[in-house]
């Protein structure tokens, strides 16, 4: 497993300021959902942020970025607002897709995010059509592909994976393997729970990753990242980590332990791992200053949320189709 | 004595050229012996002998043209052995997916070997144009010449590639192989294995890739083998480049032309033989076209590449081989969404779209010989359908009959009848009546196959039958 390397403090500020972003976000959000202004399907990425984080400390501008439906940290990672984030949550005119995409729909071609997909595994094939394009068009950018351990058994993420080792495509695939795919554990649902060994038969190499430290991420990413852009074709990186709240909203989680939750967010929780290298480094007041900075933030993004008005009915018309 | 017959090579094929002898007379031959070379317009293949014997006769020399199917072309003496009867011959060829070399079309006595493995497209006979000039799109005194359906979409796809440097080709055998169906033959040598992309076969992944490298702004031109296939991709062309565009506000959209043939070929049963056309029409945010001639073959394709959005595109196998006209401009794009009055009638309309427009037109052809003036509608575009012009044809002729090679409930035929009883309700003299295949899996069985499929006689039955005759 990859081990984080020395690393300096202005870098871990900022890790620590995106995942305490995305943490307080998907608070507020979880807050919003239970007050009813959500609809739907909300599934929050509380307990993932240092995947997410470690992995854009690695890419630039022009990159590529997809995922699936537990997509609200990739978004804020990848420098969207959390204002149209949190009014598209709220179903809002002032939301990224206008309130007609929600929580699992979506993009900003501006920040680089391609989704923000709600059929588990189809991002896989898609991210792998981003990589196509960018070799087609030689242009040194990378595309980043997220998926969990369930759309780890997904046929087309092996038929991509066959095509993106195939064709060297520029194309980092990282399983954020939270244990859970919904109610069922990996070891109830993968005959080969070491998913990184999944890209073997592909001669895709594959690294198994601390995925609740950001600096171990950050430090494979970069490998997997420099590999993608030489041309010299995709790795799998199997992020170990772990979800703190439900698969979505709905989700009582009976099957797993409270003690075993409890553990996690004792013992390997990203942004205490980072807070305490920061102790040595920064005083309470600083990271306090952080703090508010980041509460201020969301505050604004979820007042933004309710404020923004519903789309108008001429919008249900809209966006079908683009004009010839 | 044992006949040796001219053998199929594919399930339409009708007729080949026996390109060369590998054995002569008095020549023992084994089962298994490779003894002639048979052309078809896409390939030249090796027939292996059945029988054991002694070669008696060539009943047809090599370079013999268009011999048809089961013709005797050589003769076998025993030696010694009972008499067996005549045998086909089979076949050694690479291919184990089915139906891959087919396309000969088989209609209207008319041959695709006027295509040859030339470089370029068969050379163009300009004429003026004939016909009624129902089509608009044309502009008078245009020259017209002859060209396959094939080669009409080759050279839609070449045009285009070469006017756009985003637009490539990927599909399961569209370069090396040049093409399942050859409708990419040649594409690989001008443009190259960067913009013509062999897959392997992993439609529901390389679909997938296909939207994304539309999302980040290439037009992808995705070939699938056939529909059939694609039903393995059917998620990523609706839920991912149908609904992208819609889900993000507009910011992001997928311009990919999904394209192949589609519907029932010959003898290749219930799942090689499948209509998708209600399926894909049924849904918002994709464009759906499904041509019946040459001409609207390359005048739609090359809109639909043009497109800003995704394009669903049938093609039918049985209409590969067909020789139409089509006008000899330099950049022949038709709009999307329109549909063609093909023959003008009093009557009775008659709708139709891809492989049945030919079918509507020779039951019209019929009807006209018993002194019942059909209106002949090619719908050309599923969705958007163009219901004005179904409707104004309605409000003249005061009947319909659609037709459509799928099954018909909740088909394109229900969505024809629905518009036409909703709009033009008062000036119907009859109700709508549709004609489609039998609510069965398409069978096998040449007989059982031919009651399935939609007859010319069918549609003439239902035109006399909402006119009460």
């Amino acid at each position: 497993m990859t081990k984080a390397k020395a690393v300096n403090t202005d870098e871990l500020v900022r890790y620590y300021r995106d995942m305490l972003l995305i943490r307080r976000f998907e608070e507020r959000a979880g807050q919003l959902y239970g007050m009813g202004l959500i609809g739907g399907f909300c599934h929050l990425y509380i307990g993932q942020e240092a995947v997410v984080v470690g992995m854009q400390a690695v890419v630039e501008p022009g990159d590529q970025v997809i995922t699936g439906y537990r997509d609200h940290g990739h978004m804020l990672a990848c420098g969207m607002d959390p204002k149209e984030i949190m009014a598209e949550l709220t179903g809002r005119i002032g939301g990224s897709s206008k309130g007609k995409g929600g929580s699992m729909h979506m993009f900003s071609r501006e920040a680089g995010f391609y989704g923000g997909h709600g059929i588990v595994g189809a991002q896989v094939s898609l991210g792998a059509g981003l990589a196509f394009a960018n070799r087609y068009r030689e242009n040194g950018r990378v595309c980043l592909t997220y998926f969990g351990d369930g759309a780890a058994n997904q046929g087309q993420v092996y038929e991509s994976f066959n095509m993106a080792s195939l064709w060297k495509l520029p194309v980092v695939f990282i399983i954020e393997n939270n244990q859970y795919a919904m109610g069922t554990s990996v070891q109830r649902s993968s005959s080969e729970t070491h998913l990184y060994k999944r890209g073997v038969s592909f001669n895709i190499p594959g690294e198994e990753v601390d995925g609740m430290d950001v600096l171990a991420v950050r430090e494979a990413g970069r490998k997997a990242v420099a590999r993608a852009r030489a041309g010299k074709g995709p790795t799998l990186l199997e992020m170990k980590t772990y979800r703190y709240r439900g698969h979505s909203m709905s989700d009582p989680a009976k099957y797993r332990t409270r003690e075993e939750v409890d553990e996690v967010r004792a013992q390997r929780d990203p942004i205490e791992h980072v807070k305490a290298l920061l102790a040595d480094h920064m005083d309470d007041d600083a990271l306090k200053a952080i703090d508010r900075e980041i509460r201020a933030i969301v505050t604004e993004a979820a007042q933004f949320a309710q404020e923004s008005p519903e789309p108008p009915a001429e919008e249900l018309y809209t966006d079908v189709l683009a004009e010839a | 004595m044992t006949q040796i017959l001219m053998p199929a090579l594919s399930p339409t094929m009708e007729e080949g050229n026996l390109a060369k002898w590998l054995i002569k007379v008095g020549d023992h031959v084994e089962p298994g012996q490779v003894i002639a070379e048979i052309e078809t317009d896409k390939a030249t293949m090796e027939v292996e002998a059945v029988d054991e014997g002694v070669v008696s006769e060539i009943l047809v020399p090599a370079g013999s043209e268009g011999v048809k199917v089961n013709t005797p072309i050589a003769v076998l003496s025993e030696n010694g052995a009972d008499a067996s009867p005549p045998s086909a011959q089979a076949l050694r060829t690479e291919e184990n997916r089915p139906s891959p070399l087919a396309g000969e079309g088989r209609e209207g006595g008319v041959s695709a070997r006027a295509e040859t493995k030339a470089p370029a497209p068969p050379p163009l006979t300009p004429s003026p144009q004939g016909g009624g000039g129902l089509d608009p799109d044309i502009p008078p005194g245009t020259a017209m010449v002859k060209i396959t359906v094939r080669d009409a979409l080759r050279d839609a796809m070449a045009e285009e590639m070469r006017r756009d440097g985003d637009v490539f080709l990927m599909g399961e055998e569209v370069a090396q192989y040049q093409g399942a169906y050859k409708v990419s033959r040649e594409l690989l040598q001008e443009f190259g294995e960067r913009r013509v992309v062999d897959t392997p076969i992993t439609e529901h992944g390389f679909a997938g890739l296909g939207v994304g490298a539309a999302m980040a702004g290439l037009k992808p031109i995705v070939e699938f083998m056939t529909w059939n296939f694609a039903m393995q991709a059917i998620d990523q062309i609706i839920n991912s480049a149908a609904k992208t565009r819609y889900m993000s506000g507009g910011q992001l959209s997928a311009p990919v032309v999904f394209r192949g043939p589609n519907g029932a070929a010959a003898r290749v049963a219930a799942q090689h033989s499948q209509d998708y056309s209600s399926w894909y029409a049924h849904v918002p945010g994709l464009t759906v076209i499904a041509p019946y001639d040459a001409a609207d073959a390359k005048g739609l394709l090359k809109a639909a590449i043009r497109s800003p959005n995704p394009v669903v595109f049938l093609e039918h196998e049985m209409l590969y081989g067909q020789e139409f006209e089509i006008p000899d401009l330099p950049d022949w794009v038709l709009p999307i969404g329109k549909a063609k009055v093909r023959r003008v009638g009093k009557d009775v309309t008659i709708t139709a779209h891809s492989r049945m427009v030919g079918h509507a037109l020779k039951a019209a052809e019929e009807l006209a010989g018993e002194g019942i003036e059909a209106e002949v509608i090619d719908l050309r575009t599923l969705r958007p359908l163009d219901t004005a012009t179904i409707i104004a044809s309605v409000k003249k002729t005061n009947r319909l009959v659609s037709v459509e090679e799928g099954w018909g409930p909740m088909g394109v035929g229900a969505e024809v009848c629905a518009r036409v009883v909703a709009e033009a309700f008062d000036y119907l003299d009859a109700p709508p009546t549709r004609v489609h295949q039998k609510d069965v899996p398409l069978p096998y069985a040449a007989n059982l196959e031919a009651l399935s499929l939609p007859q010319v006689a069918d549609v003439v039955a239902a035109a006399k039958a909402v006119l009460y005759r």
